[in-house]
């Protein structure tokens, strides 16, 4: 079970650094949980940019992201 | 088409537009700058009187309605807020007075590079030096807290708000202002300008760009992602001017339009512009986008910008083609100082509820 990051409601690049504190410490991959499309492009970029797959699930009034190893 | 490229078109695309503006009638380096044509709006409604920079600039209405429209189109218009209002107010206010002693936004910095002034030159060192405290304050654990979903009515205040704009634009009641002389009086035709705002809307709304967010992630993260669409605006705005404008291309520090050689107060003043826009999550553009989306902390932060520029012109804070007035130079500094005490105030209560936090309850009386 990954460890979840709940991003939801701050504004840019705080869901980013967020991502990247947390992938410091987990590197095997963390689920990370925003709420706009921003969020999820630049935490996207920025985790595939460090090698780590992507999945983004779209829930009703959010997005999981699921960073992967 | 690579994220990259796509990102180096579409600044592209915004730096055509500037040099088109230009070229049509728009001030000089100004073909576009978000602070100018917020101070100008200002004076238009009367909340300054400086009577050379009174006008309601139709680009503002064009980049409004368009990243409002293509937002609503594309399920990017949400309407959120309650993240530190008050203090991205003051933000936002102390970020236009940085700008208007150095006489333009980050957008209008590139511009004026891209057309040889050098001015910009020291005005950008001094924004990428106040970009780098700001990231500085990111990475010790600022932040504004979170926003909250809104009242979707709120969400449709600043497209209003545009709306409002353009029918005194058109109807030019009496109480709108007007410069008959100087900057003010000077604008590309209406439909051009509203055409070509309503692409920039579109272009920095879908892209994202953002003149702050391009140095900030290339010092936070090492992604220079954003950085390729500001060098877009650079490159073409540059090839724009040589075809469109080449004969006010001038290379160099003095004779430049609408900008002083204040070297100290150039950098000082980015410097603030840089740090606001750090601590606001994005520069002024940034901000008058994500308020047509319903982002109502954005809509606050340029509220805040449009009250900065008329203060800044009622007590004789804004600079122009002749240097800073004194008045100018003490306000940067309040403001840097001022901005700094609050970042780090911020930055020590967050770390302060977050080891409380870690305690738990019980250890939390």
């Amino acid at each position: 079970m990954s460890k979840i990051i709940d991003a939801r409601g701050r504004s840019c690049p705080e869901p980013v650094i967020m991502t990247k504190n947390a992938l410091d410490t987990e590197n095997e991959g963390i689920k990370v949980l925003v709420d706009t499309n921003v969020a999820v492009e630049n935490i996207t970029r920025f985790a595939e940019g460090k090698g780590y797959k992507v999945e983004v699930t779209e829930n009703s009034d959010d997005y999981e992201i699921n960073i992967i190893r | 088409m690579g994220s990259k490229r796509k990102m180096f078109i579409t600044g592209g695309i915004i730096g055509i537009v500037a040099a088109i503006l230009m070229k049509f009638g728009n001030p000089g380096n100004m073909g576009m700058c978000i602070a100018c044509f917020w101070r100008d709006i200002a004076g238009a409604l009367g909340l300054h009187r400086a009577a050379v920079v009174q006008y309601i600039r139709p680009e503002i209405i064009g980049i409004i309605f368009g990243a409002f429209i293509i937002s609503y189109l594309t399920g990017d218009f949400k309407v959120r807020g309650g993240s530190s209002p008050l203090i991205r107010f003051v933000f936002g206010f102390f970020l236009m007075i940085g700008a208007l002693v150095f006489l333009g936004c980050p957008l209008r910095m590139i511009i004026r590079l891209a057309n040889g002034d050098l001015n910009a030159l020291v005005g950008l060192v001094g924004y990428v030096f106040g970009i780098f405290i700001g990231v500085q304050f990111l990475k010790k654990g600022y932040s504004l807290g979170k926003n909250y979903e809104q009242s979707k009515v709120a969400g449709f205040f600043f497209p209003i708000f545009a709306l409002v704009l353009l029918i005194f634009l058109v109807v030019r009641p009496a109480f709108i202002l007007f410069s008959t002389e100087g900057p003010g009086s000077m604008g590309a035709p209406v439909i051009l300008s509203l055409a070509l705002g309503a692409v920039v809307g579109v272009c920095l709304q879908r892209s994202r760009i953002c003149t702050a967010g391009g140095f900030r992630d290339l010092i936070l993260i090492k992604d220079s992602h954003f950085l390729w669409g500001i060098l877009g605006i650079f490159v073409f705005t540059l090839i724009g001017n040589l075809i469109l404008n080449f004969n006010k291309f001038n290379l160099g520090f003095i004779e430049q339009p609408i900008a002083h050689n204040d070297f100290l107060f150039n950098f000082l003043g980015m410097t603030l512009v840089g740090l606001c826009s750090v601590l606001l999550g994005g520069c002024p553009i940034r901000q008058t986008i994500l308020a047509s989306q319903g982002d109502t902390d954005a809509g606050i932060t340029v509220i805040g910008l449009i009250v900065g520029a008329a203060f800044a012109h009622n007590f004789g804070l804004a600079a122009s083609g002749t240097g800073v007035p004194v008045n100018g130079k003490i306000a940067v500094i309040i403001g840097i100082v001022f901005v700094l005490f609050v970042a780090y105030g911020i930055v020590l209560g967050n770390n302060k509820k977050v080891s409380k936090d870690a305690k738990g309850v019980s250890a939390n009386v």
